[in-house]
Parts: structure tokens; sequence; C-alpha cells
């Protein structure tokens, strides 16, 4: 009964989508209030019905309701019940409910948080974004329905994969999702300007909290992701350059051109035209990485199951979407023009060429990805374009915009007013670059080219940041949460470059062949096997080690590693042992046994690892506070453009 | 001129973008296809699986069309061809040699035992070397070699009936069709 | 679920975690070149992964090889060789470099070079404007 429940909302949340898209557009084409008040409170009902199909399907999870298909595919009798739940979105038609979930989510928050807009204009956002909806509803009940049944039903599940089978389950997804999915606010906002033709650049004041907001989650998303299969996988990496991670990359790094765009276009009127193709290639990009993950073009280990006729459906989608904003955007983009000026030191230069360098690693991550699909499709033969090639390319960009990146922070507004801050600025390089000389001879023992690069770059780009807020505080001033935010952001993106360039210069891997009581050396840690034991788990059994790490004699830590075989069959998985220190993580992998008593073991030492998602959380929490700020809640009084005159709030 | 056309340019690459993908939809992206077409077959001298003191190699049937199967008891895709190969053997118009793929000897032989023997011969590939030689990544994968030594096609994965006809024939009927 | 014999038999094959491989060459160059090269290489069976960390059969039995090529003193581009002439290119991780693949690596010169010269374009022209009117650039408070 609850699966049908749950079908039958998905389809009154189509209806209320299809009327929240055609009174939300028609009505603000025609001037009718009636229409646009329908298209507004259809949001509501949207949310509701997606929120109770979504509801339906975690219910027939936790209840083990095998005769659901989706819910036989992905769970087990055996499965503890919070995999239960997040095994909704554990595959591809219950991530669609969750996308479906989350789309419907920004939709309600922006109609309900932009009662000052202008009816017309909020009428359209919420029109386009209704008919993304559409899409999305139309693609789960014609190709990929939740609720589908098995007839007759199964007795037992076929298990959620084992490799899902752990915590950040419950969190990667929703938060990556929020973020993907939340820059379709951006999305509407701007094909809702290119639609009125506005000239002006209002909008950019409105879009910009929204885009902070689901930039900060994609943000999250990505780092947990990223973490997540460091501590999963068994073999200690933490981005491989997969389709699907470039997939959840490219949007991110639109978004950042984006946020950064939008400043200079709220601020001056400049890049009108600019901001607003990114605020269509964001979105874009989220929809693309749908495309990739969905309909099997590319070799993907994140790859849904595929379907030719998902695929199809996909694309279909992805011309309308894609294809209609950037037929806007052709359309209207020649009459947005600019008179404003600024000086070669300005910030507007340094935003300029910081989207520059954005866009071209952009670019170079969507042609290594795609690069294959084009081959094959041109009958040119088979190619793969791997980690060895983004590793190295990605560099080129990333150099100079890391170089610019602790200079532009600290350019006004319209003006070349560089040269108070000259000296300090030259002092921070000789002193990023003397400790990452010394500093990485003393601890690593070598001075590597890159490496050395890479935390001087680093170190540049912290001490440039702490500058701003520390200069105010010495000067007895405020800090608003506007810089602040915008300091610790940029802090952040010099502590992942510490971590990258730690890990990946000095990283320490072996496989070792060890008996019980045999010890191994890497990285000046002392690796002890001490025992072996035989363990079981709710729905596995396995084999766990005892692996003692000392350091000089001292002994640190147990990491217990295992090596798991779940009951519901499959390969068997492992369960590295992480020992995290302040300067590095110890990680032991199980390989299998040798014989004789002798098991194979990946052992390795992982220098300044934990930097890298640290810096990330501090990325995202710089960009929450600097979308706290009192600005955006200010009244809006005083700026004309988007907002209502007094007399027409009504609602 | 070129400022007019410019904010043409992204819908202009995104059409070219769907382009790809309709046809990308098509392709099969982890299918790799064979660099050994119309090179010689890779030479092998193997133990014959029945009788290690046997050698069986890659000249054994040479001057004319001839197939090699690549197959093993832990590939259940080999199971679901079986039927098709004994069909494929008992026609004769081309002789199949066998590559037994890093499987156990005495498993093998009961396999053919039990499902029956279509081939006039089967190499013993135990450490997967040849396999290699052959690009075999794998199982399943059928080989049909020309008379003049040349690896004419390569069936990855299941051989059924209609691939068969559809693929195999027309190549064997270019080479003359067998004696 | 059934699991059938040769399932089974099939799992046991492929039992090695992530291509935890404890052989080691004895000289540490070769093992620094082996270990470059494992790296660089496609697992054809997983196909994300590299053969370094893939636990598939062929992934070992590939890694046997490019150790024993090694030994037998081939350059890296030989090994490579070998095995592009039974795989073809999709085994090499880092795409050689070929007319076919010139996009490739001509892309990064060519978007930081292109892009970098787009931005100092716009920029040239807004300092043209500012500098024809100056008295638009008043000060204002400092503000993101």
């Amino acid at each position: 009964m609850i699966p049908e429940i749950g079908h039958f909302a998905l389809v009154m949340a189509l209806l209320f989508a299809m009327v929240q898209s055609f009174f939300g557009l028609a009505g603000a084409a025609r001037g009718q209030a009636a229409w646009m008040g329908a298209g507004r409170s259809a949001v509501t009902g949207q949310f509701v019905f997606v929120a109770i199909a979504f509801a339906a399907l975690a219910w027939s999870f936790i209840q083990k309701d095998f005769s659901v298909l989706y819910v036989a595919t992905n769970s087990n009798s055996e499965l503890p019940v919070f995999f239960r739940f997040a095994a909704v979105w554990g595959a591809h038609e219950g991530s669609l409910l969750l996308w479906a979930l989350c789309l419907a989510g920004w939709s309600l928050a922006v109609t309900a948080l932009s009662s000052s807009l202008q009816v017309r204009f909020r009428s359209r956002v919420i029109g386009i974004l209704g008919l993304i909806s559409i899409g999305f509803m139309l693609f789960m009940l014609t190709t990929s329905n939740p609720f589908d049944r098995l007839v007759p039903a199964a007795l037992e599940g076929k298990d959620l994969n084992p490799l899902l089978q752990d915590f950040a389950l419950t969190i990667h997804p929703p938060i990556l999702y929020l973020g993907y999915v939340g820059f379709s606010v951006a999305f509407a906002f701007g094909c809702a300007t290119l639609l009125e033709g506005r000239l002006d650049s209002a909008w950019a004041r409105w879009t910009r909290p929204w885009t902070l907001a689901a930039w900060l989650f994609l943000t999250v998303g990505i780092a947990l992701g990223s973490w997540w299969a460091y501590y999963e996988l068994g073999w200690g990496g933490w981005w491989f350059w997969d389709p699907v991670e470039n997939a959840s990359f490219m949007p991110w790094l639109a978004g950042t051109a984006l946020i950064h765009s939008l400043a200079v276009t709220e601020k001056r009127g400049l890049f009108k035209s600019w901001t607003l193709l990114l605020a269509v290639s964001a979105f874009s990009l989220s929809l693309l990485g749908t495309f990739l993950v969905r309909s099997g073009v590319l070799v993907s280990v994140h790859a849904f199951a595929t379907d030719p006729a998902r695929g199809l459906f996909i694309l279909a989608f992805l011309t309308v979407v894609i294809g209609g904003a950037l037929a806007l955007y052709a359309w209207r983009a020649p009459q947005l023009k600019s008179n404003a000026g600024f000086e070669l030191a300005a910030r507007e230069s340094f935003v300029l060429f910081n989207n520059a360098f954005l866009v071209a690693a952009l670019c170079l991550i969507l042609l290594g990805t795609l690069y294959p699909l084009f081959m094959d499709a041109m009958e040119l033969g088979k190619v793969s374009v791997g980690p060895p090639y983004f590793n190295m390319v990605f560099l080129v960009p990333m150099v100079p915009l890391l170089l610019l990146l602790g200079i532009g922070m600290h350019a006004v507004w319209k003006k070349s007013r560089l040269q108070p801050v000259r000296s300090r600025l030259l002092g921070i390089a000789a002193a990023g670059f003397a400790i990452a000389v010394i500093a990485g001879a003393a601890v690593y023992g070598e001075i590597r080219p890159m490496a050395t690069i890479g935390f001087t770059l680093a170190l540049w780009v912290m001490g440039s940041s702490l500058m701003i807020p520390l200069a105010r505080l010495r000067a007895g001033q405020a800090v608003p949460g506007a810089v602040l935010g915008m300091a610790i952001a940029h802090f952040g993106v010099g502590v992942v470059t510490l971590g990258i360039t730690g890990v990946q210069s000095f990283k320490i891997e072996e496989d070792v062949a060890l008996a019980v009581g045999d010890t191994a050396t890497i990285g000046g840690y002392d690796f002890r096997l001490a025992a072996l034991r035989d363990a079981r788990g709710p729905n596995y059994v396995a084999v766990e080690a005892d692996v003692v790490i000392s350091k000089d004699g001292a002994e640190i830590t147990t990491l217990r590693p295992q090596k798991r075989l779940y009951n519901s069959g499959g390969n068997p998985m492992t369960e590295a042992g992480i020992q995290v220190g302040p300067g590095r993580d110890l990680f032991a992998a199980l390989g299998e046994d040798l014989g004789q008593g002798r098991w194979s073991l990946r052992l390795q030492y992982k220098p300044l690892i934990r930097y890298i998602w640290l810096g990330a959380l501090l990325i995202a929490l710089g960009g929450g506070i600097a979308g706290l700020d009192r600005r955006y809640r200010r009244a809006t009084a005083a700026a004309p453009g988007l907002e209502r005159a007094a007399a027409e709030v009504t609602r | 001129m070129k400022k007019n056309l410019r904010p043409l340019l992204p819908i202009a690459l995104f059409a070219g973008l769907i382009v790809f993908f309709i046809i990308g939809l098509q392709k099969d992206p982890s299918r790799i296809d064979s660099p050994l077409i119309g090179k010689p077959a890779p030479a092998f001298a193997l133990e014959a699986l029945d009788n290690p003191a046997v050698q069986v190699g890659s000249g054994d049937l040479a001057g004319r069309p001839w197939l090699l199967n690549v197959w093993a008891t832990w590939c259940g895709g080999c199971r679901q061809e079986h039927t098709t190969l004994l069909e494929i053997a008992r026609e004769g118009r081309v002789p199949m040699m066998g590559l037994n793929w890093r499987d156990d000897r005495s498993l093998a032989l009961q396999w053919l035992v039990k499902l029956g023997n279509p081939y006039v011969s089967v190499a013993y590939d135990p450490e997967g070397r040849t396999a290699i030689d052959w690009g075999v990544y794998g199982a399943p994968e059928t080989f049909l070699i020309g008379a003049d030594g040349k690896v004419l096609h390569k069936q990855i994965g299941i051989m059924t009936a209609e691939i068969w006809r559809r693929d195999f024939l027309p190549l064997l009927a270019a080479q003359g069709g067998g004696p | 679920m059934i699991r059938p014999a040769w399932i089974v038999a099939g799992m046991l094959l492929a039992d090695s975690a992530h291509g935890i491989d404890p052989e080691r060459l004895e000289d540490p160059d070769l093992q620094q070149r082996y270990e470059h090269l494992a790296h660089q290489l496609r697992c054809l069976v997983c196909q994300n992964e590299t053969i370094a960390d893939s636990n598939a059969t062929l992934a070992a039995d590939l890694r046997r090889e490019v150790r024993e090529l090694l030994i037998a003193g081939k350059t890296d581009a030989d090994i490579r060789s070998f095995l592009t002439e039974r795989y073809g290119d999709f085994v090499l991780y880092l795409p050689p470099v070929t007319p076919r693949t010139w996009l490739l690596w001509a892309a990064p010169a060519l978007l930081l070079l292109g892009g970098a010269a787009v931005a100092a374009t716009i920029v040239r022209r807004r300092m043209r404007t500012a500098s024809a009117d100056p008295a638009a650039l008043e000060e204002e408070p400092e503000n993101l």
C-alpha cells in the first residue's frame, strides 16, 4: 500500500510542478496576479508530495518491504537500520528521488524567502524551477520508478553494495545533492533575468547568497566524498579524477568563478553577460554530471546501472534545459553592456583573471573527461585519460591562480592601491619560501622542487589571507562577516594546497608480507603484525589483524584492519585501519593470506593528508560566514532593481 | 561581425556536445577493441590440457582458417556459449582450438567430459601469459584467424548463433569457406 | 540467492584485495620504475583502477609481466609498447602524444594563454574607460 501511495505522490508532485511552471511563467508573461499566486502555492504542494514519496520509499526500506524491486535490489534483512534508510539513495532510482526532494526544497526556500522580490521576476524564477522539477518527475515516472513492484516478492533482498555500507553514505550524497541542485537557483535567477531582458545587475545581489549556500554544500559534499574514498576503498587514494568525481568538481569550479563574478556584477555592474553565462553553466554542469553517471557513456566506478533509454531521456532533458538557457543567452547577451572602468591592479582585474584560470581548469577537466568519448565517437579508437594526465595538467592554471590569489585579496575596487601592502606581501612570500625549504628539509629529509613550490604557494596564500583580518583588528576596527569569511575561505584554500603538496610529494606506500610477529618499517614508523583473528559483524564475517605501530621504540597505537566477506556474497572487502596524527596519517590494509602464516598488507605513511579536508571545511566555513553577513539581510529600501514598491508587498 | 557571433558560441559548442553524446550512447566505452586485427596471430606452444607431454600451438592449424576460443570453468558466460560452440564444431567448417585460461586442469577436463568437447585441441594456459599475448581481458573471447595466419576478428563475450552468422560467416566466406 | 560453484571459484581466484602485492624487485631503481609504471597502467577488468590497485587476476598477471620485462632490461617505453600492442592505447592512463591526442596535450597551454589573453584585453579596455573618466572612480568604502 505504502509504495502505491509513494507512486501516487510522485504523480501529484508532477502535477504540482506543471502548475508551478505553467502558471509561474504564463502568469508573469501576462501579468496575471492570480496565476502567479497559483504558481507560488504549487511550490508548497510539490514539496509536500515529493516529501511524501520520499517518506514512502524510506518506510519501505525500513520495513524491509522486498516486494518493491528497488528495496529488494538494494537492501537485505540483515542490513542495519541506518543503512537501510541511507540505501534510499544508494542507487539510481532512489537518488533521483533525493534530487527531486532537494530541488523541491530549494524551490520552497526561494519562494518563502523572496517575498520582497518583484512579483513577476519571482514568478519566473519559480516557473523555471518548476520546469526542471517536471523533468525529474517525468524521468522517474517513465524510466526509473523507485516504486516498481517485484512480483512475486523476494524472500530476501540482494543487499546494499558493501562499499556503501558506511556512515559516510548517510551524509555524502544528501549534502552533495543539496549543492548540485542548489545551483538551480542561480540558474533560475539568471534565466529569469534573460527572459525579462533586464539590463541592470540587481539580480546579482539577489543571487549571491543562494549561490554561496549551494556552493558551500557542494564544497563539503566533495570533501566528504574524497575522505570517504580514502578510508573506505582501502588503497589510500583520495582523488582519482574519475568521471563522476570530475562531474562534481566542474560545477564547483564554475560555482567558485560565479560567486566571485557576482561580486563584481553586483558592485559595479560589470561582467553582466559573463556572470549570467556562469550562472547557467554551473547548473548545466550539474545536469551534465547527472547524465554522465546514469547514461553509460563513460566508464566510472560511480556509475549507476545504465540503460540507453534513460540516457536518451536525460540527454533530451539536458538539450531542452541547457539549450533553452543558452538560446536565451545568445538572444539577450548582446544587449548587456556596461560602461564602468577600472585600473590595472583593481579588484575587478583580479577577479577577471581568477575567473579565467578557474574556467581554464574547468575546460581542461571537461576535455580530459570527455576525450575518450570524442575519440570513440569519431571511430579513432579507445584512449584512456587518467590521474597521471589530470594531475599534471591541473597544475597549469592552478599555480598562477594561487599566486594571484594572494595579491588579489588586498585589491580594492576600481583603483590600483596595492602599494601599501606591497612590502608586507613580499615579506610573506619570502617567509613562505624560507619555511617551505627549511621545514620541508627538516621534516621530510629532502628538498623537492615541486614540493617546495607547493608549500611556498600554500604558505603564501595562508599568510596573505590572515593579513586582512589581523590588520583590521590591529587598527581597532571590526571585521565584518564578509571580510572574515573571505579570509577564512582563502586561508582554507592554502590549507588544502598544503595538504595536497604534503601527501603527493612525501607519501610512502609499501606492500609487505608479514607473519604474526614480523615488523615492517616505513616513514620511520614500525608496523608490527601482532595478531590475526576471526571477527564478525551484523552482516559479515571477517579476518581482523592487530597492527601495532611504534616510533623509536615507543608504541603509538594498534590498528585493526579487517578483510570482510559479506553474508550476501560478493568480493571480499577491505576495511583499512587508520591512525590520525597532527602531521600525518598512518594506514594499514589487509591483503590476502599468502599461506604459511603470512599475510600481505599495504602500509602507508600519508603526511598532511587531513589538511585537504580540513582546508575544504574552512573554505565552506568561510563561505558560510560571508553569506551570513548582515548586508544580505538588510532592508533593501535603498537599492533599486528587483525589489517591489512598499505598496506592492502583500504577501 | 565577430562580436555578434560570440554569444552564439556557447550554444554552438553545446550542440556539438549533444551530437557527441548521441553517438556515445550507442557505443560501449568499456569495450576494448583488439589491436591484433589484421596482424599475425601471436605464436604460442603450450601443454595440451589432457596430456602435458603433448604440445598444442598456434602453428597446428596453420594454412586454413581456424578459431581460438578462450574459456575457463570459472566463467559463467563460457558455460552459456558452450552449446553454440558444440554446434559450430558439429558444422565442421572451421576447426576450433580451446585456450583454457587460468584454470584448474582436472576441473577443466571434467567440464569437457560433462558438457561435451567442441575443440580439436585445448591449450592449457595456467599462468595467463599466452592470454595476455592475445590481448585477452575477459572470458569468453573467440578469435577468428585466417588461412594466412592473420587475426581476422575477435568476439568479446558470449558467442551466439546470431553473432556466428552475422560476424564470422561472412569473413569465412571471403576466405573461401574452408576446404 | 543462488551461488553456483563457478562464481565462488571466480571469487577465490580474484581474492587479492586491492592489488596488494608484496613482491618486490631487488634493485631499488627497478622497483621504483615498477611502481611508477604500475600506477600509470589501467586495469582492463576493473577499469577504474590502475593495475597497482586492482584486485583482478589479470591485474596481477600484468604486474608480473611488467616486473619480468623490467628485469629483462626493457625500457619504460618498451613496456608500454608491449602492452599497447596487445590492448591498445586504452591500457595507458597517461594518453600517448600522437596526432590524435594533440588537443589533449595542447589544451593546457592554449587555455591558459587564451584565457589570460582574453582577460588582459578586457582589463585594457576597462583601463582605457577608467582613464577617460577618472571622476567616475570616486572612493567608496571597502565592500565586497
